[in-house]
């Protein structure tokens, strides 16, 4: 299963972004092979809609768990149309390693 | 107390009408914090972009602007174009005219533009680009009550929304990092695309009214506004005195719509005495009567943010 | 003429000079008022107009008619503003991103998006005191984009010959300040000689001198601050048309809803005057 984390930078260790639609990197995890990848943040640069812009490069990456801090309406509204669902960060989650073992272990918050 | 990583909670303070004292309160606030034997570390938002003036009070030393790019805008090569007009047929915002230096080729008004884009497809040339802006600086700065985030907006730029934003966030992560209980936020009047920037996702607002008509007719709006991104509210009253009818009839309306009002403010030519000094009132006057007002909503409202961590 | 009175800093008096100023030229002239500080517009307050008519101010959003699209991305792809997004075979549209621009429906290759009023505010219309026609301009609580209701509300009437429009403009020196603007012959610039009102006066004055606007100020509060305003306006050569000395009372009338020129009769004059100055700086330049 694909997840989709926001980061502050593009690595495991990094800290998560508890921004959703302007965080810098997305790092995408998959939890069958354990493999991941970093992408910059398409919603990042932009002057407006960047929780739309963020979204659908996530819809487009087919993911099927999208973590981060918070979401807006915009962003809300596309993941539920794609049935991506939306996981957020615990108070105790720092890194993007932290993140995915706190999906693992279902203890980020809906 | 908050537990370690627990997010810092966020206070806006908002009016509808402008010039009824956010500034000054704001600036008051981030002394009598400071103030006290073990100040709570606490980060400061200027989200006024385009009329910023907690920095004059608050006067930051080392200023290191950092570039707030915004959205782009369109612009014609006039080498390229053969005047033919697809570009000012599609225009929505009359922004497309006969250069004004050689009307022989278009050109676009970067004052008129809105940056949507639809004459760049249009042009059957390719002779329109889509061209970055900076639209103003932002800054991290150090004051003698606490770290400030504040941009400038160029004159006339749009995306405040954005730049509010940006330095709301950078706010927040700064407060995390240095485990900050607290992010108070100087809101822009109004009701608009900034001001919706600044109220997203804060725990508080507070509401600077004056008594007058116009002060409750924007306090309604303001409410509103807070109320349908549900930030819970209170009021205080600035400059009580000038007009006690208009006083009483905040009082009432606040009763009626149950929201909780926490101060009244004297009229005090002390406040903008310690304006021109560039110094917050508590500071330069301490015992004025708006000084101690504006401790007791202070105090109030710290109360009322710390009630709410539970 | 058409003048705006705008200020920069919020709470200077702008609409004190400008509703005072419409009532002083309401003998002379055919006078029409038009309340572009759409977020909290108070003119009403004071001119008090009976409203006659009221419009909603729309945005043209996109709607796709699905069962012809195609899915083929376009329209998400040419939208600057990410106000379209693309699930599968569904296109998404964010209203309050919309900028109403008509991008996604010239590039529909298909030619499946026809486009919907999406109402964002109101535009009202009627007559107040001393026979002023009376324009507002409303945003709707939680809607992001002032500008086009300011727009709208402009074109609602030509600028005509013996007609003086004035523009009361929102606060602050961004984007709506600037649709204000837009096509005026004269700036009104209300201010307080404080640092706030100051600084606030400077980005007015960048702007007005980006888009070739003549102005002068009016220095409300005169007596409460210090003078660098004065300092700088003489550096900017802008000049100063009216005082309006600090006075409490008068303070307390305005908050009553009272205007100017009711409290203080002698104003009415005054205004005229500083009307008079601006025709002769309007006619100046044009010459």
């Amino acid at each position: 299963m694909k997840l989709i984390i926001s980061a502050q930078n593009p690595s495991l260790e990094a800290q998560v972004d508890r921004r959703f639609g302007r965080c810098m990197w997305l790092v995408l995890f998959d939890t069958e092979t354990n493999q991941w990848e970093a992408f910059q943040n398409p919603g990042a640069s932009q002057s407006g809609g960047a929780g739309v812009a963020a979204a659908q490069f996530i819809v487009d990456q087919k993911a099927k768990v999208v973590v981060s801090g918070d979401f807006g309406p915009n962003a809300s509204r596309a993941f539920q149309a794609a049935k991506i669902e939306m996981r957020r960060f615990t108070d105790s989650t720092t890194t993007v390693q932290e993140a995915v073992d706190h999906f693992i272990q279902d203890k980020l918050l809906k | 107390m908050s537990t370690q990583n627990s997010r810092a909670k966020q206070l806006i303070i908002l009016s509808g009408k402008g010039g009824t004292g956010k500034t000054s309160i704001s600036a008051a606030f981030a002394h009598l914090n400071a103030d006290q034997e073990e100040p709570r570390p606490m980060v400061f938002v200027d989200a006024d972009v385009d009329a910023a003036n907690l920095s004059l009070v608050l006067q930051p030393g080392n200023l290191d602007p950092k570039e707030f790019w915004g959205g782009s805008l369109a612009e014609i090569d006039p080498e390229k174009c053969i005047n033919c007009g697809a570009c000012s047929a599609v225009c929505r915002y009359d922004a497309i005219f006969p250069d004004p230096k050689n009307d022989q080729v278009q050109w676009i008004d970067p004052i008129a533009c809105d940056g949507c884009a639809a004459c760049v497809y249009a042009c059957p040339e390719g002779a329109i680009s889509m061209v970055r802006q900076q639209e103003g600086n932002w800054f991290q700065s150090n004051t003698p009550y606490g770290t400030l985030f504040h941009a400038e907006l160029f004159p006339g730029r749009e995306n405040s929304g954005k730049l509010v934003t940006l330095i709301k966030q950078q706010a927040r992560l700064y407060a995390e990092d240095i485990q900050s209980q607290c992010v108070v936020i100087d809101g822009p009047p109004g009701i608009g695309c900034p001001v919706i920037s600044a109220c997203a996702g804060t725990d508080l607002g507070l509401i600077v009214t004056e008594p007058s008509l116009m002060g409750l007719h924007d306090l309604k709006r303001v409410l509103g506004t807070l109320r349908h991104f549900h930030v819970p509210s209170v009021i205080c009253i600035n400059k009580a005195d000038i007009y006690p009818e208009g006083t009483r009839a905040i009082r009432e309306y606040a009763a009626a719509e149950g929201i909780e009002l926490i101060g009244e403010i004297p009229y005090d030519e002390k406040v903008p005495r310690a304006m021109i000094e560039g110094k917050p009132v508590t500071v330069l006057f301490p015992d004025s009567f708006a000084a101690k007002a504006i401790q007791e909503v202070w105090h109030k409202t710290t109360s009322l943010l710390q009630l709410q961590e539970d | 003429m058409q003048i705006a009175v705008a200020s920069g800093k919020g709470g200077t008096g702008k609409t004190t000079i400008a509703t005072s100023l419409a009532l002083s030229l309401a003998s002379l002239a055919k006078v029409r008022y038009f309340d572009c500080d759409v977020e909290a517009p108070n003119g009403h307050l004071f001119l008090k107009p009976e409203f006659s008519e009221s419009t909603p101010a729309v945005i043209r959003i996109p709607q796709i008619q699905t069962e012809k699209c195609t899915a083929c991305g376009r329209c998400v792809e040419v939208c600057e503003f990410h106000a379209l997004a693309q699930v599968g075979k569904n296109i998404l549209v964010f209203p309050q991103l919309c900028h109403g621009c008509g991008s996604c429906t010239w590039n529909c290759p298909e030619n499946v998006i026809v486009e919907v009023p999406n109402p964002i505010g109101t535009l009202e219309r009627g007559m107040a005191l001393e026979n002023i026609e009376f324009f507002r301009g409303l945003l709707t609580i939680s809607e992001p984009m002032p500008t086009p209701i300011i727009r709208q509300l402009k074109k609602r009437v030509h600028p005509q010959p013996n007609t003086i429009n004035i523009y009361d403009a929102p606060p602050g020196a961004s984007c709506s300040v600037v649709e204000t603007l837009r096509g005026v012959d004269f700036a009104l610039l209300v201010t307080e000689p404080t640092p706030f009102g100051l600084h606030d006066l400077k980005q007015m004055l960048g702007i007005l001198s980006d888009m070739n606007i003549p102005s002068g100020v009016v220095i409300n509060r005169d007596g409460i601050g210090d003078d660098s305003l004065e300092e700088t306006l003489r550096e900017f050569n802008i000049p100063v048309l009216l005082r309006v000395p600090f006075d409490r009372a008068l303070a307390e009338n305005l908050a009553s809803g009272r205007t100017l020129v009711d409290v203080y009769p002698e104003y009415r004059n005054a205004l005229r005057d500083l009307y008079q100055q601006i025709t002769e700086i309007v006619g100046g330049k044009t010459k």
